[in-house]
């Protein structure tokens, strides 16, 4: 009896390199990132990638599947072979280390320099912060905290391969949701890094984040809310 | 082989807010250009009303009316696609409400075509 | 010099958005208007008895090639930067002066169609 099989194309190298062709055993609720890992144990040990979780908590299984950037572990190979044929590549707009793993550095410094990180009141340590949970702004924030920093957004984005450095849907979105936290005691410094020939305003809503972000956010929307933000604090001078 | 173009692939960019992205720029870089062409023609104006009959005549062929009709979808597809995106930015549209703008720039875009299409035929 | 960047670019997106939405209503009513002067053919007699001497007209004209002026040069500036290596002050003036020969010319001929 023979086993039904599935063709895959694999990218092997760096910047530079080729589509390799293996061929794998077909499984029930076979993922993605099954098949990478049944290669590089079972045909080719040199296959360089990266999963830790793979139950899709961690985002490190990012690749690029079918042109699409996904988490391989939660791409059901049935979802996406096309003629029984997968094509796996590194994530675009990151540098290639080695076949499917990119380096992050640059989308994680984008992340600081949009402000990615909480900066407390000058009073903080005075009293407990208080915060409404469905005040407008701590639902703005709540619908845009849950970002592993995976960078599949990162990659599906236009604008990150057009402008090197714009800051990218993930780091503003974070910045957004620091905009929206009452605690924070950055706001203008925080604009003024979003704001700028690299920043919120280079975004026109192509929205591929949106589309492809596995954990449903919106970073489209959050770069509007930057929009409109700094918009009303360069009217007001704060900008 | 670059790994960045064997990475990229056309079906990342099929999906529906892309297409209105792509729609939305094209046709603004396209009318941008006839722009300074449009001006020169009207401007034919100032030498009276043979000067500018001189010029409409010229756009009588059915080559320059089949122009004409592709620069007024061009105009209404951009419309609707700038609608969209003031939406997008200023209202904080979401979801279905991003999808309306589509259908209506879909049915406005439609419209015109068939109205001009109507009235340019003699 | 990134501070005034980005209320530069902050400023320049408003103008963009804020041009655009009174194009939304020019380029509305040139549409219907275009529609509307086509039907039995198109001549200088019917566009200029319409706009001769009309101060409606002139100033919507006029509003409208201003809002063009303002709307088109940034909008391709952007595309220049994105897909061009061409960027900074030269870029800019660049833009400037597309705007400007715009409304000369856009106004150039609103003198010719009211005038």
């Amino acid at each position: 009896m023979s086993e039904a099989t599935l063709k895959v194309r694999i990218w092997r190298g760096a910047e530079v390199g080729r589509f390799e062709a293996y061929e794998v055993p077909r499984r029930t609720s076979q993922t993605v990132l099954d098949v990478v890992t049944w290669i590089q144990r079972r045909i080719d040990p040199t296959l360089s990638y990266r999963f830790a979780c793979r139950v899709g908590m961690c985002g490190s299984c990012a690749m690029t599947v079918n042109g699409v950037p996904r988490w391989t572990c939660r791409t059901h190979v049935t979802k996406v072979a096309r003629d029984d044929t997968v094509t796996i590549a590194p994530l675009r707009n990151l540098p290639v280390i080695k076949d499917l793993a990119v380096d992050m550095t640059a989308f994680f410094d984008k992340w600081a320099r949009a402000g990615g990180r909480f900066v407390p009141k000058a009073d903080a340590p005075n009293d407990f912060a208080v915060v409404a949970p469905d005040s407008q702004e701590r639902r703005a924030a709540d619908a845009g905290i849950e970002c592993i920093g995976c960078a599949v957004c990162y990659s599906g984005c236009d604008v990150v391969s057009w402008n090197g450095d714009y800051l990218g849907p993930a780091a503003l979105n974070r910045a957004w949701t620091l905009v929206n936290d009452v605690r924070d005691g950055a706001r203008t410094q925080r604009l003024a890094a979003v704001a700028g020939d690299a920043g919120c305003h280079a975004c026109h809503s192509q929205q591929s984040c949106r589309e492809y972000c596995p954990k449903h956010l919106d970073p489209t929307g959050s770069i509007a809310g930057l929009k409109r933000a700094t918009v009303r604090a360069a009217m007001k001078g704060d900008l | 082989m670059k790994a960045g173009s064997a990475a990229m692939s056309w079906r990342m960019r099929s999906h529906p807010n892309y297409l209105a992205f792509a729609i939305h720029r094209v046709s603004g870089l396209l009318l941008a250009l006839f722009l300074p062409l449009h001006f020169w023609a009207l401007g034919q104006a100032i030498g009276g009303e043979a000067a500018l009959n001189s010029f409409l005549r010229w756009t009588e062929s059915p080559l320059l009316k089949f122009a004409e009709t592709g620069l007024v979808i061009l105009l209404a597809a951009h419309l609707a696609g700038g609608i969209r995106l003031l939406a997008i930015e200023f209202a904080g549209w979401r979801d279905w409400q991003r999808t309306t703008v589509a259908v209506t720039a879909g049915f406005s875009l439609a419209a015109g075509l068939l109205f001009l299409l109507k009235v340019v035929s003699p | 010099m990134a501070q005034r960047t980005a209320r530069a670019e902050t400023l320049l997106w408003l103008a963009q958005r804020a041009s655009a939405a009174v194009l939304a209503v020019c380029v509305a009513v040139h549409l219907a208007t275009i529609i509307y002067a086509v039907q039995g053919g198109l001549t200088a007699e019917e566009i200029l008895g319409r706009t001769r001497g009309s101060a409606w007209w002139l100033a919507f004209y006029s509003i409208f090639v201003v809002a063009v002026a303002v709307h088109a040069p940034i909008g391709l500036r952007t595309i220049v930067r994105e897909m061009t290596p061409w960027r900074g002050a030269s870029l800019d003036g660049a833009t400037a002066i597309a705007a400007i020969a715009l409304i000369a010319f856009g106004w150039r001929a609103i003198g010719g169609l009211v005038g």
